[in-house]
Formats: structure tokens, sequence, C-alpha cells
């Protein structure tokens, strides 16, 4: 078979039709798998709040916009058969070294901080990965309250990781975010 | 030439990274562990194969003017779809590679291999060639990512060999052009070109 000539309405319906097959074919995989996508955040959301907020059985979901915010915390409020054990923040920064760096953060209920999970980042691989690693481990336990979440150069007590001090300083902020507007809320409450 | 030449081609003779420095982009940036290059590697053999064979099929049914938008929507659907089912059933590796996965759309390898050789042959050939050019490209950027977390991390597909940290440059962007640099030079030493 000959190729078709260059006309105007040829080539018209040969990119009317492969357009519109292409996102027919695209949307349909699209609500193939938005079930799945939605599952897999799902767990890995239950996954981190399980992490930072253990022995829970029930949760509240609240959303809080701090003011000098651009988007919303979520607190999960845990409860374990109706006493509270603290709250689980989902937390982020803008200042990262390869920006949006998402957080859970669990606080007791006087504020020490149980753990921190990353729940989504795009540092660089090798440097700033490493936040995910042990290095979080020097939260745990640790109440804001005399614990300033700021690297050492910056005059805090948190150690950064090595060649990754944007990003330690990135992710003192997520945790220092969630911590302000946790505090804000216990005065509310009280 | 037969099939089994169309699809060996790929691995030295034309290999993608290494003989014809196409595809940079993903090469050099994704490959700082051998699991995320095998990944990323995989990802474009799937797209290749089904556009290759797509565009072999309507090349005669598309006028040459605009054959290029053409092929890029087709590369762009398979592309969208592979981004899809990865974060569904893949989320970690989706992760991993993140904007790197859409950026397919725009590698040279996919439409080159449209252009240079579905469009100009037929069916069974070109399903060969997207193979073979494919499976090549996946292992290049699985060797050069082997290379830079076995320098860069002690590592391999993440399993540590030894204690320490490594030589942390392999692992950042230059390390990536060092590396690439010293495995070209080998693939034309071992080929004889030079």
């Amino acid at each position: 078979m000959a190729q078709k000539e260059s006309t105007f309405t040829n080539m018209f319906l040969t990119l009317l039709i492969v357009t519109a097959v292409s996102s027919l074919a695209a949307s349909s995989v699209y609500n193939l798998t938005k079930e799945p996508i939605a599952e897999v955040q799902r767990i890995k959301q239950q996954k981190a709040i399980e992490q930072v907020m253990p022995g829970f059985t029930n949760y509240i979901r609240k959303a809080v916009k701090p003011e000098d915010a651009s988007d919303s915390l979520i607190f999960f409020n845990g409860f374990k058969n109706e006493t509270a054990i603290g709250v689980a923040v989902n937390t982020y920064t803008n200042i990262g070294y390869s920006g949006l760096i998402k957080l859970m953060v669990g606080f007791q209920p006087d504020g020490t901080i149980t753990n921190v999970e990353v729940l989504e980042q795009k540092e660089t691989p090798g440097l700033g990965t490493k936040m995910a690693t042990s290095w979080k481990d020097q939260f745990m336990g640790k109440n804001p309250k005399e614990f300033k979440l700021a690297v050492k150069k910056d005059g805090g007590d948190v150690d950064a990781i090595t060649a990754a001090t944007i990003t330690s300083r990135a992710f003192c902020d997520a945790v220092q975010r969630a911590y302000t507007s946790y505090e804000e809320m216990n005065k509310e409450n009280n | 030439m037969t099939q089994m030449q169309n699809f060996t081609k790929g691995f030295f003779k034309e290999n993608a990274v290494f003989v014809m420095l196409l595809g940079m982009c993903p090469t050099l940036a994704v490959t700082n562990s051998a699991i995320n290059g095998l990944g990323m590697g995989l990802a474009t053999t799937f797209v290749l194969v089904m556009s290759n064979l797509v565009i072999s099929l309507i090349k005669d049914l598309v006028p040459s003017k605009v054959r290029i938008p053409t092929f890029i929507v087709v590369i762009a659907s398979f592309v969208t779809v592979v981004d899809l089912v990865m974060a569904g059933y893949a989320p970690a590796l989706h992760e991993q590679l993140g904007i790197f996965i859409p950026l397919i759309v725009v590698n040279c390898v996919v439409l080159g291999r449209a252009e240079a050789f579905a469009s100009k042959n037929n069916i069974v050939s070109s399903i060969f060639d997207g193979l073979g050019m494919g499976l090549g490209f996946a292992m290049a950027l699985t060797i050069l990512g082997s290379v830079r977390e076995i320098l860069g991390n002690l590592s391999i597909f993440g399993i540590k060999f030894a204690p320490g940290d490594g030589i942390l440059v392999f692992i950042l962007s230059p390390g990536a052009f060092i590396a690439l640099g010293f495995l070209i030079a080998l693939v034309n030493k071992l080929t004889k070109k030079a």
C-alpha cells in the first residue's frame, strides 16, 4: 500500500483519529489503575501513622491551615480505647533541596516526638535521601521544648546529614511546622 | 537483515547508550543505582516495543508531513500507560524514577527507532528491533547504575558488600559523566574502534 498523500484532509483526519484513539486508551487505563493507586497511597499513609503513633485503635482526621503556610497540615488525633494517646501530623516543607518534602510526625500528648516517617521526597539519592534512614532516629523521644529543631550550624540541636545540610534544614522546618501548629491546637483546646 | 540481527544489533553494534549516545538524559539522571537503571531500561523497552509495533502497523496510513506528531502521540500514550501501571503496582520503583517516567516521551531512542526503523519496516522486524534496542538500553543503564552504585555506595542492587560510604561523587551527577565516559572508552576499546 502506498503512503497517503499529505493533503490537508488526510493530515487533519489522521491526527484527529490518532489523538482520539490514544486519549481513549489513556483514560481507560487511568480508570483501571485509579483504585490500585489510591489503595497504595492509603496503605502508605496508614503505615506511616502506625509507625509514628503505635498502638492506636482509631483516629479523628482534621485538616489545619496555619496562617503563614500555603497548604494545610493534616492531624490524625489518635485514641486507644477512648484515651488520647497522641497525634500524627502530616506535615511538609518547601525548602528541600529538590522541592517538596512530606513527613508524618507523631507527638505524644506532652509534645514529645514519638517518631518521624518520610512520606514523599525528591532529594539527592545517596545524600538527602539518608534522612529516611537511621538519621531521623535522633528526633525520637525528644521534646521540641528543650530540643531546638535546627541543625547545629544554625545553633540548633540536630546533627545535619553529611553533605546534605539543606535537606536537614528542610526536615527540621517540616517538623517545626508540625510542632508549632500542634501547640496552637492544644492552646485552643484548653 | 535477519530477525536475529535486528535483535542483537541493539546490544553492541548500535547500542543506544554506548555507541549512538542517544537518550542521555535518563541515562545520566537515573543510573545512581543498579535497580533504578534496570527499572528505567525495562520501562523504556516496553514503550519502545509497543510504539514500534503500532507505528509499523499505521505507517502507510499516516501522511509523511504529520508523521512526527503522530509518533509522539503514540509514544506518549504508552508512556502514560507505563506511568499509571507503575504507580499502581510498583509504587516503590515509581517513586524512585519519579519524573523520568513521563520523560520517556522525549527519549530520543524511542522516537529515533520509530522514525529510523519502524516507519520503514514490517511489524515483526520492528518488534525485534524495539526489543533489542530496549534491552540493549536496559543493559547499558544497569551496567552504568551498577558501576556507580558499587563505587559510590559500596553496594549492588541495594545489597551492601562492604561497610562505609564509598566515593560520593559517583552517586552525584558528575559521577554519571565520569563513569559513562570510561564505559564508552571501554566499549570502543573492546570493539576495536580506537
